[in-house]
């Protein structure tokens, strides 16, 4: 029963690392799975802090306001996997993979006013930070929902100017498909709305319905008036960190690093086989599935790999070890105190267990802090080092336990010489 | 498979190793106060531009070129035949002025963006909020894992690790202070890594003492602890030398950022190493005589027949 379970596990170590090398049938190789971060593929990244004095929910709502208009014209940007995150209290982190023009990207997410009210000859009535506030109401006319506009006094001055120049007729529309009499509002150079003015406005306080029948439904109102209240970045940012990684460098770190890996992980095969024999080859097993769980948990959950991450697998392959280390010594000095190799096995893990439980606990509890408090390459090591931890628990446990005992319990695997025990010290 | 035969009192020599932690930990800052501490570009605020250039550049005339932008930089060679140039500032020059001077870089040198490999810039604001972070996540950690060892051991094993750690963080500092190496980000993080790194090792040794008092609690402690460092030695050299294997390729042929990452930790991991056997179990040690003998001590008759079989 164990053999066969051990036999099994053996395969499927050996056929997860060839899945993960080669590919297999729809899966492609890991390499082309893994979501590599901006330092290992290129691209631009921008931290920026919001200049305002809001504290508290206040400051909150605005941020995560600001945070959907910057969305939005990232996405614009047409570049793959754009991520707008904030950070700390009142930054915002943009992540651009593979933007090559670096200022032109950090410009555009950077523009404040990027709404618009124009008339239909391309007259500006007023741009976004006039508007004061848009909100979604009840369509008295046509049921349904519309949308209200509120403006500050500059732009209620604009907008009462421009609603009576429509209703005297001298506007001449010059977009096709734009009738005189309406006004368009535009975000980032792209038309939202154009709704067709019917009278003067001279209060700053407009209605927009969808005409027709039926109003604008909830979610149309919604999204809309959203699109009009954020298109006024409601806050001026500053550009406080920037990094541009062009693609060379970021490929050359990205092979640099996996070598440097590779042989990292053959100097520890090497060490555990030499020092520990046949333990240290159940341990080298358990450390390749090890590392396939690694891998393959960043892929399944999406996870980006960054170079700190990179280094953060690579120190907690270092640690997986250890587990093992802590196990293996306990087996040997069971065995040099006088007990059979398969009692040691049993009695040593039994007594390694809360070592490693502890020691390993204590590491994730550093990891969980570094992860809630830092940013970026922080975030991205912290993230690394806590699941290879857990993966590392799991393989030294389980793994290398399944095949220690099946040594332990071989007549002929289970000599001193094989777990690393002298005759002499073991008396 | 090694084996250290020989027992070593290391409660006996407790004095001498807290001499020597104590004078490199004051060696090193001090230098580093007196000369000052090397802040990277993260910390004090600044733009790095790491840029092909295609040939060899002279520093000079790149530099007056700079000047005669309004910028004040630190430019050296890097890359296969120096044909890269790393050019560092204290300013931290925004999208409008690094477009600037590259467009003046460009010019001079008929360039294009192209040749630009990268570029890093920070407020002045940023490195303020970094150390306020670091500090931050350095005590919240402490705290949780001194709960932790409390919970799970008793006071004396907490305070013992946590002075453990703070040892290893200041001899880091020392080291960066003596040999004026870069602090930025990277660091940080190494730190807080360490922090985790350094207990874990602690951890394995208090672990044994604690089973130990279990067993022998006829012996004296003195005796006890050196037995339960001795016992779990070879264990904390293996795993200190086994990560530090992991990690220096990665520091041989891993770029700046990668070095600034693994240079730390690989000081870290042997201040760790030192830590738990020198400093932790010691301390721990004193602490038994100040308060009168561990918890554990004469408890747990039961325990102790089972485990002898």
């Amino acid at each position: 029963m164990k053999k066969a379970l051990a036999v099994i596990l053996t395969i499927v170590i050996f056929f997860g690392w060839y899945a993960a090398l080669a590919g297999i049938g729809p899966i492609a190789p890991i390499k082309d799975l893994i979501k590599l971060g901006l330092d290992l593929k290129g691209g631009v990244y921008v931290v920026m802090e919001a200049q305002t004095n809001e504290t508290g929910e206040d400051l909150k709502k605005l941020m995560s306001q600001t945070q959907a208009v910057i969305e939005k014209r990232v996405n614009q940007l047409g570049l793959s996997e754009p991520v707008v995150t904030i950070e700390g209290e009142n930054r915002i982190r943009v992540e651009l993979p593979g933007a090559e023009d670096a200022n032109d990207a950090i410009r555009a997410i950077g523009k404040t006013a990027q709404l618009q009210f124009v008339l239909a000859d391309e007259t500006l009535v007023l741009d976004g930070s006039q508007v004061k506030d848009a909100g979604i109401t009840q369509d008295q006319e046509h049921g349904g929902y519309a949308i209200a506009l509120k403006f500050n006094s500059e732009g209620s001055a604009a907008f009462k100017k421009a609603t009576t120049d429509i209703i005297n007729g001298k506007i001449r529309s010059t977009q096709e498909g734009i009738p005189d009499s309406a006004i368009m509002i535009i975000l980032d150079g792209q038309v939202i709305s154009s709704p067709v003015v019917h009278e003067v406005i001279p209060n700053g306080e407009a209605i927009i319905t969808a005409g027709g029948t039926g109003g604008f439904s909830e979610e149309e109102a919604t999204n809309l008036s959203a699109l009009i209240r954020g298109g006024a970045l409601p806050v001026e940012l500053k550009e406080v960190q920037t990094s541009v990684i062009g693609p060379t460098i970021g490929l050359d770190a990205l092979n640099m690093s996996v070598i440097a890996g590779l042989i990292g992980i053959l100097l520890i095969f090497a060490i555990m086989l030499l020092l520990y024999r046949f333990m240290g080859l159940a341990a080298n097993l358990a450390l390749l599935l090890y590392i396939l769980i690694v891998f393959w948990i960043l892929v399944v959950m999406g996870w980006v790999l960054t170079l700190p991450g990179i280094a953060g697998i690579i120190l907690s392959i270092g640690m997986a070890v250890d587990a093992n280390v802590i196990i293996f010594s306990r087996v040997r000095e069971e065995i040099v105190n006088g007990k059979t190799i398969r009692v040691a096995v049993a009695s040593g893990y039994k007594r390694a267990l809360s070592t490693i439980i502890d020691s390993q606990l204590t590491t994730i509890i550093a990891g969980v802090v570094l992860y809630q408090l830092g940013t970026g390459p922080v975030k991205g090591f912290a993230m690394t080092l806590m699941i290879g931890i857990l993966a590392s628990i799991f393989t030294a446990v389980v793994v290398t336990q399944l095949y220690l005992n099946l040594i332990s319990e071989s007549k002929k695997l289970a000599t001193f010489r094989n777990f690393a025990v002298s005759v002499k010290e073991a008396r | 498979m090694f084996t250290i035969k020989r027992q070593f009192s290391f409660i006996k020599h407790r004095r001498l190793f807290y001499l020597i932690s104590i004078g490199l930990i004051l060696f090193g800052i001090i230098i580093g106060m007196v000369r000052g501490y090397n802040y990277g570009i993260d910390f004090t605020g600044g733009t790095m531009i790491h840029m092909d250039m295609g040939r060899e550049v002279s520093v000079g005339e790149l530099n007056s070129t700079l000047r005669a932008n309004g910028i004040d930089a630190d430019i050296v060679h890097a890359g296969d035949n120096n044909k890269e140039v790393i050019i560092k500032t204290v300013q931290s020059l925004d999208t409008d002025a690094r477009e600037k001077v590259l467009g003046a870089i460009f010019k001079q040198y008929d360039l294009n963006e192209d040749s630009v490999l990268a570029i890093d810039q920070f407020g002045p604001s940023i490195g303020d909020m970094l150390k306020k972070n670091a500090v931050k996540a350095v005590l919240i950690a402490s705290v949780g894992m001194l709960i932790y060892i409390i919970v799970r051991f008793e006071w004396k094993f907490g305070v013992a690790a946590i002075t453990a750690v703070v040892h290893d963080v200041l001899m880091m500092l020392s080291f960066y202070g003596l040999f004026h190496i870069t602090i930025n980000n990277p660091f940080i993080a190494a730190v807080l890594t360490l922090v985790g790194y350094s207990i874990n090792d602690t951890i394995v040794v208090f672990d044994r003492i604690r089973e130990n008092l279990n067993l022998m609690k006829k012996n004296k402690l003195e005796e006890l602890i050196d037995t339960s460092i001795n016992q779990t030695l070879v264990r904390s050299l293996m795993t200190s030398v086994t990560t530090v294997v992991a990690i220096i390729p990665l520091f041989i042929l891993g770029g700046e950022t990668i070095r600034a990452f693994t240079l730390p930790l690989i000081v870290g991991i042997a201040a760790g190493a030192a830590s738990s056997i020198f400093i932790a179990s010691p301390v721990y040690y004193e602490l038994c005589l100040l308060s009168g003998g561990p918890k554990y001590k004469g408890k747990k008759k039961k325990i102790r027949g089972r485990e002898r079989d």
